[in-house]
């Protein structure tokens, strides 16, 4: 038995400290990224355009994962891609998250009316496709930073919302609630003080996953050219622009796909590690 | 003596005519432990729920009075309910498993009630609740306070969710059940505890079952019930010497005997139902022409 637990503890170990890690190094290239890009992103040298990666022949030094049609580095402008799709994750995916986990606490522990109207914004919510949705949105907005942090929060809180509340029915329904009730406490008391640390570990999944979703549709947004503008380098603008090349220079896409794709999935294991230490359970 | 809970005329209703407790009468006099039974579904539990103010949201007291030491519930605010409830009376409730925050230590979930609602220091509670864990038997009280529910078995926890009714010493403890969700052993055990408890403290005890078995070891009075209508409410030793209702008598025969454990068991029979159910359609009857 304590073998048993503790080869699953080292397992999921393995797991937060891998995706933690990525993160990590992530948010260094994002935080001192003027500092440690080889080259400035957006300098542009027709004489040295697609370069290979360093370890084809034809690459140049300077240029280790080579450069775009227009000669800019594929590594400075990834390191600089990493600023937009990390504060997208963190600023939007808190956000979501707030907005979507309370409104679904609410309706999923007080039911009644407040039930009925959230529950109905969520199911007209739902009705609509998403991407659509979001370029329409951005549309009005117009384009920018902030457009697409709203963009997201105003998509995404469903996410949050359907889950949480299911959630909170189910704890809601606990003999512990109807416990707190009677030894005096307020509704509204209870539900923060007793249900909350109830779906925190679920919260914490979501908003992981949903970082992640914010990295993806940030790079959807950019990849039909409806993201921050073309001077700040972004994933999404790297794939779009690789896609035209991807016959003569490879590169250009893989490697902001890769990233992405690590970072996605990064977020979404980062979420279940944590979720494995949260839980008091499992623990 | 005045009763300390006196229930009249109590009607309770799932929407706006299905009736579920039909104009109930229930007194307890202090320090009195009355069993209150019934099939699934009479509305046992909804009495309890009733004077807790913890009844579903469908569910609404239509008429009557619930007095509770001298205050009516009913006409109390909101408010200064929920503080005469969280001050007098409390509740062991029916399942142990989820009558415990799962993400809470035990020590906090007994302390914080007394030092949110009645204003305790951590200290004094903490001390409180190590004393009241030595009392319902659990060992090492010191190491359980610091544990999470799903680290105890469910007796434990049982017992937990007893000390911590008791912990605010209040005047009225409603049982829901609480026996039901443990083996046999277990069961023993915690009726011991039960009626031990509330011996020391001097408790009102209303004690919602379906065993018949229970009610005549630990009850001194008990109320039949079906579909919400009180058939028979009477001190013990006369129910069981003479139970005046055809229902309470069949219940009787149903219930198994210690003295002759292999006697066979009659069902309640189906007449004596039907007779039940008609009495219940007069009842409603009459109270539609009131």
């Amino acid at each position: 038995m304590v073998d048993g637990r503790s080869l699953v503890t080292r397992k999921m170990g393995a797991r937060l400290w891998l995706s933690g890690g990525w993160l990590v190094l992530l948010a260094l290239a994002a935080l001192f990224a003027p500092w440690i890009s080889p080259q400035d992103p957006l300098a542009q040298d027709i004489f040295a355009s697609r370069l290979p990666p360093f370890w084809q022949s034809g690459a140049e030094p300077g240029f280790p994962l080579g450069t775009d049609s227009l000669g800019r580095d594929v590594l400075s402008r990834m390191i600089h891609g990493a600023r937009v799709a990390l504060g997208v994750a963190l600023i939007a995916g808190t956000l979501t998250c707030l907005v979507g986990a309370s409104l679904g606490l609410i309706a999923g522990y007080f039911r009644g009316w407040p039930d009925l109207v959230i529950s109905r914004f969520i199911d007209i919510w739902m009705a609509f496709p998403p991407v659509l949705f979001s370029i329409l949105l951005i549309a009005v907005l117009g384009t920018g930073l902030t457009s697409i942090i709203i963009a997201i929060v105003v998509i995404d809180w469903t996410r949050f919302a359907r889950v949480i509340r299911a959630e909170a029915i189910g704890q809601g329904a606990m003999d512990y609630v109807v416990s707190a009730q009677v030894a005096g406490r307020k509704r509204f008391d209870t539900m923060i003080r007793e249900v909350l640390p109830n779906v925190l570990p679920t919260i914490v999944v979501l908003l992981t996953l949903e970082m992640g979703i914010a990295v993806i549709i940030e790079a959807i947004l950019s990849f039909v050219n409806l993201s921050i503008s073309t001077d700040q380098p972004t994933w999404g603008g790297m794939i779009s622009e690789g896609r035209i090349s991807i016959h003569q220079a490879w590169w250009v896409l893989i490697f902001p796909l890769v990233s992405l794709f690590l970072t996605v999935l990064s977020f979404s294991q980062l979420g279940e590690g944590l979720k494995d230490r949260f839980d008091p359970v499992l623990r | 003596m005045t009763p300390f809970l006196q229930i009249s005329n109590l009607n309770v209703t799932l929407g706006q005519t299905h009736p579920i407790l039909r104009s109930v009468d229930l007194t307890l006099s202090e320090g009195e432990t009355r069993g209150l039974v019934g099939e699934s579904g009479a509305g046992k539990s909804m009495i309890g729920k009733a004077i807790l103010g913890t009844l579903p949201s469908a569910l609404r007291v239509r008429s009557g009075e619930i007095v509770l030491d001298g205050e009516d519930l009913q006409r109390l605010a909101d408010k200064d309910r929920r503080r005469v409830i969280g001050a007098k009376a409390a509740l062991i409730p029916q399942d142990p498993l989820t009558a415990l925050n799962p993400s809470k230590r035990i020590g906090v979930q007994i302390t914080n009630r007394l030092v949110d609602i009645l204003g305790w220091r951590r200290k004094a509670a903490e001390a409180r609740a190590i004393e009241l864990l030595d009392e319902v038997h659990i060992p090492n009280p010191d190491r359980v306070m610091r544990a999470y529910p799903h680290e105890l078995s469910g007796g434990m926890r049982q017992r937990i969710l007893i000390a911590a009714a008791f912990a605010a010493e209040p005047k009225l403890i409603i049982a829901d059940e609480p026996t039901t969700a443990l083996d046999v052993t277990a069961q023993k055990q915690v009726l011991k505890l039960i009626h031990e408890m509330q011996q020391r403290h001097g408790t009102s005890l209303l004690f919602v079952t379906h065993d018949l078995g229970v009610v005549s070891k630990i009850c001194q009075s008990l109320t039949v019930l079906y579909s919400g209508l009180v058939l028979e409410s009477t001190g013990v030793d006369e129910f069981f010497a003479t139970p005046r209702h055809a229902y309470s008598r069949a219940l009787l025969q149903a219930t198994p005997k210690y003295t002759d454990p292999d006697a066979s068991l009659t069902p309640v029979p189906d007449p004596v139902i039907e007779a039940t159910q008609r009495e219940v359609q007069m009842f409603d009857r009459k109270q539609a022409h009131v």
